[in-house]
């Protein structure tokens, strides 16, 4: 193992984060804050409670989980695509590192990244709504997993992408929607049941459900499943990757 | 001289079918400065992709040190260092951040010291800490050089190093390239401007269309090809060249002034002796004479047009 690769990576992506810390940390935590606010207060006046909580805590996890995809999968596929667009990429290519290391590198960071958004989120959360984790360890468990999953399907992204609307397109099209629509800010079990159907189609409801269980012990599908749909997904996303890697698919000519 | 890189039966062909390298076979020795000679789309880049690890080959195999680039890749790329034709540099990070940073890519625990020095030799020292965005092309170059020579590779490779970069400069990096020959670093260069193989090169391989022509200690080379040649002024204009003087196979300028007498320098006599005492004899007198030597680029030229 090339270690001190692995660690080169990971602090320039680091410090990548710290120089744009606005962006990375602060802008996240004012839409979160503006969630709250919106749909916290307008709807909370509305729904008072879902399934024994009250609705500004309920979509806690949801809202965590929100920052969490989205961010672990612009961080990861940003950081990777910035050095196959401006060439530098050719250093990481030409160096003595395994794909796995470099892997660990950026997934890593990304991750790092988003995890600590995560509890950053947590804890802006905790100033407007009573928050209480029955879980911690399966919350970080979740939350790691969603982090390392997601930063390594933005990694893929990251590096089929060749160009700037490419990049874009799949998080806004594809996962900002799954989100909305994966239960972040409501029960599936509140829905009709032909939308429910539909809805546990949608893998975003899993990670929701099973990080929401850690916290109240309430979920829309089991934890098992929520564990296991989780992993299938982390177990497909390193399949690709590993493909990526075998057939230096857009990386080496 | 042991071989530390040998490339053999090297077959490039991009995903679009075209086949930029066909089947090369190239050994450099330790130690030595190899100029790669070629014009534009020769392969150049492609080869040291290859040899590097940014492109796939599709055919054949190379072995740095012993070590396949492909099975050992580690070991292979660990002793070598690149500074490709285009300048990709980060922008937002220092020049001490990004150079340590290669650093650490090649897997070498921290050195200050070392990087200190590669800084000063560059001439980057009070520059270390400006962001590279701030920097000039050419110092954006040198920051290129230093990131490679942070690892402190037994092998560098310099793509097309002084392509738009000043004179004064260019001078400073062909100093540090010395040192670090005289240090016994190999390196291998490309480059457009023949003087420069000229002047920095042992050997020197010109490569055509994804072929190599020809690999030659630029001495030889200068010896082998180099024809000289002899241009007399005459005193007096002359219609024709006298059939007596047909062996020399002399070229008469369009004015009558001037003959031009080519010879080869490396052949067992030049000729010029009985040409002078045959140009008496036919009773032609000349009022001066110089002669001329080809440079490289008429020998690449020549080289280049032949295939
Ligand atoms: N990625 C690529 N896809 C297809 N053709 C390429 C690619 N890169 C280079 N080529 C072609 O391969 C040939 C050799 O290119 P290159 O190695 O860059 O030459 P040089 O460095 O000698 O100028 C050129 O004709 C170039 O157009
Ligand atoms: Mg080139």
């Amino acid at each position: 193992m090339n270690y001190r690769a692995i660690r080169a990576i990971y602090l320039f992506e680091m410090a990548r984060t710290w120089r744009t810390l606005l962006q990375s940390i602060v802008s996240p935590v004012v839409s979160t804050s503006l969630y709250f606010v919106v749909f916290g207060a307008a709807i909370g006046s509305r729904i008072t409670e879902v399934e024994g909580v009250s609705y500004g805590t309920f979509i806690v996890p949801g809202l965590v989980m929100l920052s969490v995809l989205t961010q672990s999968i612009a961080n990861a596929s940003f950081g990777i695509y910035f050095p196959k667009f401006v060439g530098t990429i050719y250093e990481i290519l030409s160096a003595p590192i395994s794909y796995f290391e470099i892997i660990i590198g950026y997934v890593g960071a990304a991750a790092t990244k988003s995890i600590i958004l995560g509890l950053i989120i947590m804890a802006t959360a905790g100033l407007f709504v009573p928050l209480h984790i029955n879980h911690p360890i399966w919350m970080l468990t979740f939350l790691v997993l969603t982090a390392v999953t997601f930063s390594l399907f933005g990694f893929i992204i990251g590096i089929w992408a060749d160009g700037f609307e490419k990049l874009q397109m799949i998080p806004m099209l594809v996962v900002t929607p799954l989100t909305f629509l994966g239960g972040s800010f409501y029960s599936v079990n509140m829905l009709p049941s032909g939308w429910r159907t539909i809805t546990l189609l949608n893998p975003v409801v899993y990670l929701i459900s099973g990080f929401r269980w850690s916290f109240y012990g309430i979920a829309d599908v089991g934890v098992g499943l929520s564990l296991g749909m989780t992993l299938g997904f982390l177990a497909t996303c390193l399949a690709i990757v590993w493909w990526i890697f075998r057939t230096g698919y857009r990386l080496k000519h | 001289m042991s071989t530390i890189i040998s490339v053999s039966n090297l077959s490039k062909v991009y995903g679009s079918g075209f086949r930029a390298l066909n089947k090369i076979n190239l050994d450099i020795r330790r130690g030595e400065i190899f100029a790669l000679l070629g014009p534009n789309g020769a392969g150049k880049t492609t080869l040291i992709s290859i040899v590097c690890g940014i492109a796939n080959p599709s055919e054949g195999s190379v072995s740095v040190n012993g070590h396949d680039i492909i099975k050992s890749y580690r070991a292979a790329r660990a002793m070598i260092g690149l500074v490709p034709q285009e300048l990709h540099t980060d922008s937002f990070e220092t020049v001490w951040a990004t150079v340590s940073f290669s650093r650490g890519l090649f897997g070498k625990p921290k050195n200050p010291a070392h990087i200190e020095k590669v800084l000063k030799d560059l001439s980057l020292w009070e520059k270390k800490d400006s962001k590279i965005i701030t920097l000039s092309g050419g110092m954006k170059r040198r920051v290129m050089i230093a990131k490679a020579l942070s690892h402190e590779p037994q092998i560098l490779f310099l793509d097309e190093p002084t392509a738009g970069v000043d004179v004064e400069l260019r001078k400073g990096m062909w100093e540090v390239v010395r040192t670090l020959r005289d240090a016994g670093v190999t390196i291998i260069l490309t480059t457009h401007y023949i003087e420069e193989a000229e002047e920095m090169a042992d050997r020197i391989g010109v490569i055509n269309k994804g072929e190599i022509v020809l690999v030659e200690d630029k001495a030889k080379l200068m010896e082998k090809l180099g024809r000289k040649q002899l241009k007399l002024h005459l005193a007096h204009k002359i219609d024709a060249i006298p059939p007596a003087l047909a062996p020399y196979h002399l070229v008469l300028s369009e004015g009558g002034t001037e003959l031009i007498y080519d010879y080869d320098t490396a052949g067992e006599r030049t000729g010029i002796t009985s040409l002078l005492g045959d140009l008496r004899n036919a009773g032609i007198r000349f009022s001066d004479l110089e002669t001329s030597q080809s440079s490289l680029e008429d020998i690449f030229v020549s080289l280049v047009r032949q295939v």
